[in-house]
């Protein structure tokens, strides 16, 4: 099937309408992105989460793929067993089909608790991909920090204080530590360049073997955004390099896109509520420190993917 | 109906586990080691590298994954097994219980051995209680033996239509796990007869029928589903029996919720689980040749627990000793004692005396035993707060 939209709105969704995300949730829609670059027989799996809870309240369900949810902290395991007892049907005949198996998990179920869990199945090579929705916040319990919580962002764990002023931590750099496992293929997107994240979801499903993608998705409510602005934020963490698109393929790091002229990281976070505090003149050391993290890590991922730009092919 | 020909073999009772495993042959096992339970993974893998069997291995890096994959795969379809003790039960807790809430066929030995701290490698039951809300069918076992033959009829009893829940097999470790014994072992065949093919109701692998486990449900859903989750554990009791029954036609070893050795005219009875109703059955040996009326009721089925039967069959008794190698720490005795004697309120007035002994491995012998049919005889009961028993003071 050809990349367009034309072709993309005759297909049939495999998570359908009616779920209960919110309007202007950029991890919904993420999620059906990469729902829509699956063709053939495909096994979901979900991390308790935001994701998890509006899209399955019983007798209800969103999905009209097999879906599984365990806990928060385990998809990769659970997975791994889906897949493995796929082999085992097949080796003993009992399916044919050719099935993919794909993992979802917030950032808190990805980056913090589920991290031992994901970097074991990836280790074992299971044929999984396995992607990050990743809105950097504990969003389902009421925006709490996640290892993957900017500098300097307000959430309910680390809010603005007289003393504190949001987190003290940078975020963790998950996609680096999945591409330090040596799987096939590591990623990141973003839904405002869906040709870019579909793409790679269908690359990666391509791929036998462990994959992982790691998706910047916003939550207007945690970012304290207005709504109709979670795609254009989206577009804007590209633009200012705070969330590069990238792929690390079988080693070779490769950039995906590169922007004309790097944003300040300031145009990406006056949008949004939760740095309001390092806009004041008092706290403006903190945004020249979350600007100087985006720049080295940029100037880091230059050196390995090299300056050429890669448009990921489909 | 003639029993089959029987191999004797010598093996220790993780020996005797794996040996279960491999005629079984389940087409998944999650294999994380941990003592004591680990010589059993060992064989087991032994098997898997030797092409004994066709078993998936999945080599998780946690008994959290372990019972994660196990659920996954479960739901998947397959049959599926995994083994652990102590610790490595603990970490998994949260997933024991979603696995028999998802009312996933799951059969797991669980080699006895105490929980930390202070960290101890030896066998009490503090593991397997733990768990004895978690929904799980409960089978324990007292020697190498009974290891064998409730693993395999654990995958029955778990793969039952009416049932559908994961089944714990346990067994003493170090006392049971690591000591050689004489184990009588089905042809292959007929274990394969026996257990059948799974063939699981809504396998997530039935890519045309797409379901979707594990949703959110809450305050107009939930209290129903553990309705029929208690349902099934209260039917599981007349499957485990005919699966016994059915097992003895097979073997000539019949089983049932529990076993009982003199018994039927015994004015005491002392009331154990695992291998230390095997030391309780030298002791009433003993006692007998000099006259006393004493005998004594392995339970093997805990969970669930036949309050009905039991009550029965302890009802002649005069005083009752319930021995629990665990503490459970509700100030009043352990799981099995309180158990017992809610068991038999409001059936029969018998004291019932409880015991606490052998935590982290201490040793019990028959001398000790000896020493509370002793007790009871003279009417030295615990009845409110439970002895514990085998201690230093
Ligand atoms: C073991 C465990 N700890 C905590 C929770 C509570 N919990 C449920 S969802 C959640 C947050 C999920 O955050 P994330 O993975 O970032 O996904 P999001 O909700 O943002 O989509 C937490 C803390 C839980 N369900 N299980």
């Amino acid at each position: 099937m050809a990349l367009n939209l034309k072709e993309l709105s005759k297909k049939r969704e495999l998570l359908s309408p009616g779920h209960r995300a919110c309007s202007g949730c950029g991890s919904i829609l993420a999620i059906r992105q990469v729902m829509m670059a699956v063709e053939g027989p495909v096994v979901v799996g979900f991390a308790t989460g935001c994701m998890e809870v509006v899209t399955t309240v019983y007798p209800y369900t969103a999905w009209r793929v097999p879906y599984i949810h365990n806990a928060f902290e385990n998809v990769a395991a659970t997975m791994s067993g889906v897949e493995t007892a796929y082999r085992a049907a097949r080796k003993q005949g009992k399916i044919s089909e050719d099935v993919k198996f794909i993992a979802f998990g917030g950032d808190g179920g990805t980056y913090d608790i589920g991290l031992q869990s994901l970097s074991g199945a990836m280790e074992r090579g299971h044929d999984l991909l396995y992607v990050c929705y990743n809105n950097e916040a504990y969003m389902n319990t009421g925006i709490q920090r996640s290892s993957s919580t900017p500098f300097a962002a307000a959430t309910s764990t680390c809010p603005v204080g007289d003393v504190e002023l949001g987190k003290t931590q940078h975020s963790k750099d998950l996609t680096a530590i999945m591409a330090a496992h040596d799987i096939p293929y590591v990623a990141q997107a973003t839904p405002h360049n869906w040709r870019d994240l579909i793409g790679k979801v269908k690359k990666a499903l391509a791929i036998r073997g462990p994959k992982f993608i790691n998706i910047s998705a916003s939550c207007f409510r945690g970012w304290r955004l207005p709504p109709h602005l979670s795609v254009d934020v989206s577009r804007l963490a590209v633009e200012t390099c705070f969330w590069p698109l990238y792929e690390v393929e079988n080693g070779e790091w490769k950039l995906n896109y590169k922007p004309k002229e790097k944003l300040p990281i300031a145009e990406l976070f006056k949008l949004q509520g939760r740095f309001s505090h390092i806009f004041e003149e008092a706290n403006r050391e903190l945004l020249d420190q979350a600007q100087a993290f985006v720049d080295r890590k940029w100037e880091d991922l230059l050196k390995r993917t090299g300056d050429k730009v890669q448009k990921v092919l489909a | 109906m003639k029993t089959l020909e029987m191999k004797t073999l010598a093996l220790t009772g993780n020996e005797s586990g794996a040996e279960a495993m491999r005629q079984i042959d389940p087409e998944v096992v999650a294999a994380y080691p941990i003592t004591p339970q680990t010589e059993l993974m060992h064989k087991f893998a032994e098997f898997a590298a030797d092409g004994k069997v066709a078993t998936e291995m999945i080599l998780v890096e946690s008994e959290h994954s372990a019972m994660s994959a196990c659920v996954g795969a479960s739901a998947a379809g397959s049959r599926v097994m995994t083994a652990t003790s102590s610790a490595g039960l603990a970490l998994m807790w949260e997933i024991v219980y979603v696995a028999a809430s998802n009312r996933l066929p799951i059969v797991m030995p669980v080699v006895n051995r105490a929980l930390s701290a202070p960290i101890n490698i030896h066998c009490d039951h503090a593991d397997s209680m733990g768990c004895r809300d978690s929904g799980w069918i409960q089978l324990y076992s007292e020697d190498g033996q009974e290891v064998y033959d409730n693993i395999i009829q654990a995958v029955r009893i778990a793969e039952n239509d009416g049932i559908l829940l994961p089944v714990m097999v346990t067994f003493d470790g170090f006392i049971i796990s690591h000591t050689m014994a004489r184990v009588d072992v089905l042809p292959d065949k007929a274990v394969r007869k026996f257990i059948g093919e799974r063939t699981p109701l809504h396998p997530l692998l039935d890519v045309n029928k797409p379901v979707t486990y594990g949703p959110l449900d809450l305050q107009d859903y939930y209290f129903e589903h553990k309705k029929q989750q208690a349902e099934a554990m209260r039917s599981a009791g007349a499957v485990i029996k005919a699966v016994g029954k059915e097992y003895g036609e097979l073997s000539g070893r019949e089983y049932g919720f529990f076993d009982e050795y003199l018994t039927s005219d015994a004015d005491f009875i002392i009331l154990a689980l695992g291998s230390t109703a095997g030391t309780a059955k030298a002791a009433a040996d003993e006692l007998r040749s000099a006259g006393e009326k004493v005998g004594v009721l392995k339970l093997r089925v805990f969970r669930p627990f036949p309050a009905e039967e039991l009550a029965a069959a302890l009802a002649g008794a005069r005083a009752i000793a319930v021995l629990d190698r665990s503490e459970g720490f509700s100030g009043i005795g352990g799981p099995v004692f309180q158990e017992v004697r809610s068991a038999l309120y409001r059936r029969y007035q018998i004291p019932v005396s409880g015991y606490v002994y052998g935590l982290g491995g201490r040793d019990i012998n028959v001398e000790m035993i000896a020493s509370i049919y002793g007790d009871l005889k003279a009417g030295r009961y615990h009845e409110d707060k439970a002895a514990h028993f085998g201690v230093r003071e």
